[in-house]
C-alpha cells in the first residue's frame, strides 16, 4: 500500500451535520485510513489541504450490482477499467455480479475477481456469488465455501437469469440463513418473456417489438417476499422497474418480512418512449417502463420501500449494440453517471435530500451487502472512503467516453447536473479534481 | 388575388391578350391546322396538361364547327419523360388519355399554352415515342416566348411574344382559372 | 427519416393521395407496348432482401425496372450475411456502390430504421419484422380505391377511402401488415376494425385508431372491405390458439361468412395464403377476391413510391412542386 499522506479537506458541507448535527461548513482530516476528526477549525501540519468550498461530503458510494465482465469478457469491461469508472463516480465500493465466464460459482473465481480488485486499486471490489451452478437454474452453488472463501461472499445473485425454480429459491433463501448471507432476485418469469425485447405497452405494439410484461417481474417479487417470510432469510431484489413490484415490496415490509430492494439510475429517469428510433442503446433488463413507474419508483426511493440505488452497470462492445434491436445486448452503464442522474431525478425533483442520497447510495446499500467498513457517517473513528461532490457544477451534456472500456451509456448527449470532485479510498484518493488519481 | 381595373384580372402584370384576342387566335390556328393537314384528315391533338388540354379542346371544336369534322383529342402528360428531374422535386402526375383509335400512323398535333426552353415539347416526343408511332407530330402554342435550349420549333403560334427570361408569362384559361387572359409579370417567383 | 418511406405513419392523408393518384396514372402503362419509362434512368436501386420474399422482391424489381432504374438484388442466403456480416457492414457496402434506394425486407423490427442511418440514398422498408409493410399498405388502400371508388377517367382522382369499412382479420399481433394498413386506411378516412381472438392483439391496440371485436360474425354484415391476414401454424404451440379448426371455425372466411356480406363487398389477402385455414378455397377464387389484383396493384403502387421518393419528394410533403 501507499503512504498515506494527511488531507484536510476544508470548507465542506455534510448533510445530515455530521458530528454536529447541522448542515454547516466543516472541515474534514484524513490521516492513515481513518477519518481522524471533523470540525470547523481544524488543522494538521504536513497535511495536504484540499479546499472544498461549495462541496458537500457523502460517504463513499456503494454499489450493490455491477457487472465488470472480467474474467471471460475483457473486450468490454475489465476489473480496472471497471473500477476506474466507479472511482470516477464516487463509488468506493462495489459488489461484482457472477455472471462472468466462467461463472463466479467457486470460491476459486470468487476470489480471483477479488483479487483483481484489490491489485487496481481503484475501489474495494466484493464478489457476488451464484446462487446455482453455472446460472442454469438447477442446482445451488457451492454458496458456504464462497462464503469462507477470502472473498467473503454474502450476496449471491444469478443476476441476467431469475432463479425461476420456486424449490431452488426456497432452499437457496434458506441455506445462506447459516452465514448471514442474502440472496439478490434478478425478477423475470422466464415463460412469460421468452424472446421478449421491450416493456409490453403502447411503445411496443406500435414498433412491432415482443413486449415484456410488468406482471413477469411482479409475480416473482410477490412470490419471493412471501418465500422469504415463510423462512424467515433475507430476500434483496434487484433492480426494481415497475410501479407494482414497488406497491408489492411496501406491503412486504409492512407485514415486517426481511426484504430490501434496489433501483437503477436509469429506471428513475428514462421511459420506453425512447425506443422509438429503435436505438438498442436504450435496450435493458428489465426494460425502460413508463412515466408512471418511474414516478412511483421515485416515491418509493423517497420513503425508503426502495433502499437504495444500484447501476446495474452493463458494459458492452460497440457490434452488440451497433445492430438490429433484437440482435442487440440487454444493457447499459452507468458508474460514472449514477450520482449525477439521481440528483436530477430525486433531489433536483425535492424528492430526496442529500443526507437521503448518503442513505441510499451509501449506508444502506452497505448494509444489505453485509459490506463491514463502508457505509459509514463521517465522524471521528470512521473508515476514510468519501466522496466529495459539487451539487452546483453547471449542468453538461454527458459524452460516451470515459474511464469504462464502454460506450453505450443512454445519458449520452443529456445534460446532467453535478459533477463527482473527489473519491478518498481507505483516506488516499483515488479520484482528484474529477480524474482518476 | 388585386382586383384591377383591366380585363384581366388577378395576378399583378402587364395584359398582353385579352379574352377576344386568344378567340381570334385559336380560330387562326384551327383555320391553319385545316389547311396543312389537308382538312384534318387523320390529325389528333394531344394536349399536354395542364393548360394544353383545354386549349386542345377548344381547337377541336373549332374545327368541328368550321369543318363539321369530330378531331379526336386527348391528353399526354410528360412529367416522366422530363429531363429536369433531379434538379426538380417530383411532381404529381397529368392525366394521358389517348383517343382511341392511338396515334399509330396519325397525324398528331401536340398543343401547349406556352413554349418556352423546347424542353417539355422534347418530353412529349420521348413520351409519344413509347405510346407508337405517328405519321407526323406538330406543334400548336398559344404563346411562343423565345429562348430555345432544344432545336424545337412551333408549327402554329398564337401570338410571338419576346420575354426577357427575367419575366413570368401567365396563361389564364376559363375552364381553369375562371377567365381567359395572357400576362408578364416581372420576376414573380 | 424524411426522404424515407419506413413507416404508413410518415404519411400524411395528402401524401397517401398522391401516391395513389401517381399510381392511377402509372396503371394505365401496363397496357402499353411499352411498359417502361425513362424517369428513374442512370439511379441505382438495391433489394436488400434478409428473408425469403419472391413475390415482394419481384414486385420492387419489376416497378424499378419499369421506370429504367438499374436494380441489384441482394439476398441474404449464401452471401456475407449468412457469413455473419452485420447490417451496418452490409449498409456501408451499398453505400460504396452507390445505391440511390435500399428497398429492404428484414426480420427485426426497425431493421429499417437502422439501415437509414448509415446510407445516403433512400430506404423503403419493405417489411420489418413485426413493425410494418407500408408499400403493403398502399397497394391495399389503391385496390379498395379503384374497386370501390372507381378507376380510369371517371376515377376517384384526389379520393382517399372516407366512408369505407374495413375489417382486418386473424393474427394482428404479429402483423406488419395489419399495423401499417390500420395507420394508412385510417389517415385516408377509412373506418378499420380488428377481428381476431384477444390473444392475437397487442394489450395497446386500445390506443391505435380503429375498433376491435372478438366476434368476426357480428362484422360481416357492415364490411364494404374483409382483409384476411395469414396464421402462422407455430402459434398454435405458443397457446395462442387450441386448434387450427376452432380458429377456423371462429375466424375463417368461408363461403357462408362470404355469403353474409354486402353485395359490393371485397375480399383481399396479403398472401401467400393459407387455403382452408383462414380463407376458404372458393372465397380466395371468388370474384370478390382482389388477390390477383393486388399483384399487379403491388408494381404500380412501388412505382409511384419510387418515383416520388427518388425524386426528391421528402413525407410528410406540406406541397407538391407543379
Amino acid at each position: 500500500m501507499t503512504d498515506h499522506d494527511s488531507w484536510l479537506i476544508k470548507g465542506v458541507t455534510i448533510p445530515g451535520g455530521g458530528e454536529q448535527g447541522r448542515e454547516e461548513q466543516t472541515s474534514i482530516l484524513l490521516t492513515g485510513e481513518s477519518v481522524a476528526a471533523v470540525g470547523p477549525d481544524l488543522d494538521h501540519p504536513g497535511a495536504r489541504i484540499l479546499d472544498a468550498g461549495g462541496l458537500i461530503a457523502l460517504p463513499g458510494l456503494v454499489d450493490l450490482h455491477t457487472h465488470l465482465r472480467e474474467p471471460g469478457r475483457e473486450d468490454a469491461e475489465t476489473v480496472e477499467t471497471g473500477t476506474a469508472a466507479a472511482a470516477l463516480g464516487g463509488y468506493t465500493a462495489v459488489h461484482a455480479m457472477a455472471n462472468t465466464d466462467p461463472v463466479a460459482d467457486t470460491a476459486g473465481v470468487v476470489e480471483q475477481v477479488w483479487r483483481l480488485g484489490r491489485a487496481a486499486g481503484h475501489c474495494d471490489v466484493q464478489p457476488v456469488g451464484a446462487v446455482t451452478v453455472g446460472l442454469a437454474g438447477a442446482r445451488l452453488a457451492e454458496l458456504g465455501t464462497m462464503a469462507d472463501s477470502a472473498a467473503r461472499v454474502r450476496l449471491f445473485s444469478d443476476d441476467g437469469r431469475c432463479v425461476s425454480d420456486p424449490l431452488l429459491m426456497r432452499r437457496a433463501l434458506e441455506y445462506v440463513k447459516a452465514f448471514d448471507g442474502v440472496i439478490a432476485q434478478h425478477a423475470q418469469d422466464p415463460r412469460l418473456t421468452e424472446g421478449a425485447q421491450l416493456n409490453e405497452g403502447e411503445m411496443s405494439a406500435r414498433l412491432g417489438l415482443a413486449g415484456w410484461p410488468a406482471v413477469a417481474e411482479e409475480a416473482i417479487i410477490a412470490r419471493d417476499c412471501l418465500l422469504a417470510a415463510h423462512v424467515s432469510s433475507a430476500l434483496h431484489v434487484c433492480h426494481v422497474s415497475t410501479a407494482g413490484s414497488a406497491e408489492i415490496i411496501r406491503w412486504a415490509k409492512s407485514k415486517g418480512w426481511p426484504v430490501t430492494a434496489e433501483v437503477t439510475p436509469h429506471h428513475l429517469l428514462l421511459t420506453d418512449e425512447l425506443a422509438a428510433g429503435y436505438d438498442p442503446v436504450f435496450k435493458v433488463n428489465p426494460p425502460l417502463r413508463t412515466k408512471a413507474d418511474v414516478t412511483e419508483l421515485r416515491r418509493a426511493l423517497a420513503d425508503g420501500t426502495i433502499d437504495c440505488v444500484a447501476t446495474d452497470h452493463a458494459p458492452h462492445p460497440v457490434e452488440a449494440k451497433e445492430t438490429e434491436w433484437a440482435e442487440a445486448a440487454f444493457g447499459m452503464t452507468g458508474l460514472e453517471t449514477a450520482l449525477r442522474v439521481v440528483h436530477r431525478a430525486m433531489v433536483d425533483t425535492g424528492l430526496l435530500d442529500w443526507a437521503g442520497v448518503a442513505d441510499r447510495m451509501s449506508v444502506r446499500p452497505a448494509r444489505i451487502g453485509r459490506l463491514t467498513g463502508h457505509g459509514t457517517p463521517l465522524t471521528a473513528g470512521a473508515p476514510g472512503h468519501l466522496t466529495l461532490y459539487d451539487p452546483a457544477a453547471p449542468a453538461e451534456a454527458v459524452t460516451p467516453a470515459g474511464a469504462s472500456k464502454s460506450r453505450n451509456t443512454p445519458f449520452a448527449g443529456m445534460e446532467l447536473p453535478g459533477r463527482v470532485v473527489a473519491t478518498f479510498l481507505r483516506g488516499v484518493p483515488t479520484v482528484l479534481d474529477g480524474k482518476l488519481a | 388575388m388585386c382586383a384591377a381595373s383591366s380585363p384581366v384580372a388577378g395576378r399583378d402584370g402587364v395584359a398582353v391578350l385579352d379574352a377576344e384576342e386568344i378567340r381570334r387566335a385559336l380560330t387562326r390556328i384551327a383555320h391553319e391546322i385545316l389547311e396543312r393537314t389537308h382538312g384534318g384528315d387523320g390529325v389528333i391533338l394531344l394536349g399536354i396538361p395542364t393548360r394544353g388540354v383545354p386549349l386542345a379542346r377548344r381547337l377541336a371544336a373549332r374545327i368541328g364547327e368550321f369543318e363539321g369534322l369530330d378531331v379526336p383529342c386527348g391528353s399526354l402528360d410528360v412529367t416522366m419523360h422530363r429531363d429536369d428531374l433531379r434538379l426538380h422535386p417530383a411532381r404529381a402526375l397529368g392525366r394521358t388519355e389517348l383517343p382511341p383509335g392511338g396515334v399509330d400512323a396519325k397525324t398528331v398535333v401536340l398543343v401547349d399554352d406556352v413554349l418556352y426552353s423546347g424542353r417539355t415539347v422534347r418530353a412529349a416526343l420521348d413520351a409519344l415515342n413509347d405510346l407508337g408511332r405517328p405519321r407526323a407530330v406538330q406543334l400548336a402554342v398559344l404563346v411562343d416566348r423565345g429562348h430555345r435550349e432544344l432545336p424545337i420549333r412551333p408549327d402554329y403560334v398564337g401570338k410571338n411574344l419576346p420575354t426577357s427570361q427575367r419575366e413570368v408569362v401567365h396563361v389564364l384559361l376559363a375552364e381553369v382559372d375562371g377567365q381567359d387572359g395572357v400576362m408578364i409579370s416581372d420576376g414573380g417567383r | 427519416m424524411k426522404r424515407h418511406l419506413i413507416s404508413a405513419a410518415d404519411l400524411s392523408r395528402a401524401d397517401a393521395v398522391l401516391i395513389l393518384d401517381t399510381a392511377e396514372e402509372l396503371a394505365s402503362l401496363a397496357d402499353r407496348p411499352i411498359k417502361k419509362l425513362p424517369t428513374l434512368r442512370g439511379r441505382t436501386v438495391v433489394n436488400l432482401f434478409y428473408e425469403d420474399s419472391t413475390r415482394t422482391r419481384i414486385s420492387f424489381e419489376a416497378a424499378a425496372k419499369r421506370l429504367s432504374a438499374d436494380v441489384i438484388n441482394f439476398s441474404a442466403k449464401g452471401s456475407s450475411v449468412a457469413k455473419g456480416e452485420s447490417l451496418k457492414d452490409t449498409a456501408l457496402t451499398l453505400e460504396a456502390m452507390g445505391a440511390d434506394a435500399v428497398v429492404i425486407r428484414h426480420g427485426a423490427s426497425g431493421a429499417a430504421h437502422r439501415l437509414a442511418e448509415w446510407v445516403q440514398g433512400s430506404v423503403l422498408n419493405a417489411g420489418d419484422g413485426t413493425h410494418e409493410h407500408p408499400t403493403q399498405a398502399l397497394l391495399d388502400a389503391f385496390t379498395i380505391r379503384r374497386r370501390l371508388r372507381g378507376t380510369g377517367p371517371s376515377g376517384a382522382r384526389g379520393a382517399g377511402l372516407d366512408g369505407l369499412r374495413v375489417t382486418i382479420v386473424g393474427d394482428v399481433l404479429h402483423s406488419r401488415v395489419a399495423r401499417s394498413n390500420v395507420l394508412l386506411l385510417s389517415t385516408l378516412g377509412a373506418e378499420v376494425t380488428l377481428a381476431a381472438p384477444p390473444t392475437l392483439l397487442p394489450l395497446a391496440v386500445g390506443s391505435w385508431p380503429c375498433a376491435v371485436s372478438y366476434d368476426l360474425d357480428s362484422e360481416l354484415a357492415k364490411s364494404d372491405v374483409v382483409m384476411m391476414l395469414r396464421v402462422q401454424q407455430e402459434r398454435m404451440t405458443a397457446a395462442y390458439f387450441p386448434s387450427v379448426r376452432e380458429y377456423s371455425r371462429r375466424y375463417g372466411l368461408d363461403a357462408a361468412r362470404m355469403a353474409r356480406l354486402p353485395g359490393h363487398a371485397i375480399v383481399m389477402h396479403p398472401g401467400p395464403m393459407n387455403r382452408g385455414v383462414e380463407i376458404a378455397a372458393e372465397v380466395a377464387d371468388s370474384v370478390r377476391s382482389t388477390i390477383v389484383e393486388q399483384v399487379a396493384n403491388g408494381v404500380t403502387t412501388r412505382m409511384a413510391v419510387l418515383y416520388l421518393l427518388l425524386g426528391g419528394m421528402e413525407f410528410p410533403a406540406t406541397g407538391v412542386a407543379q
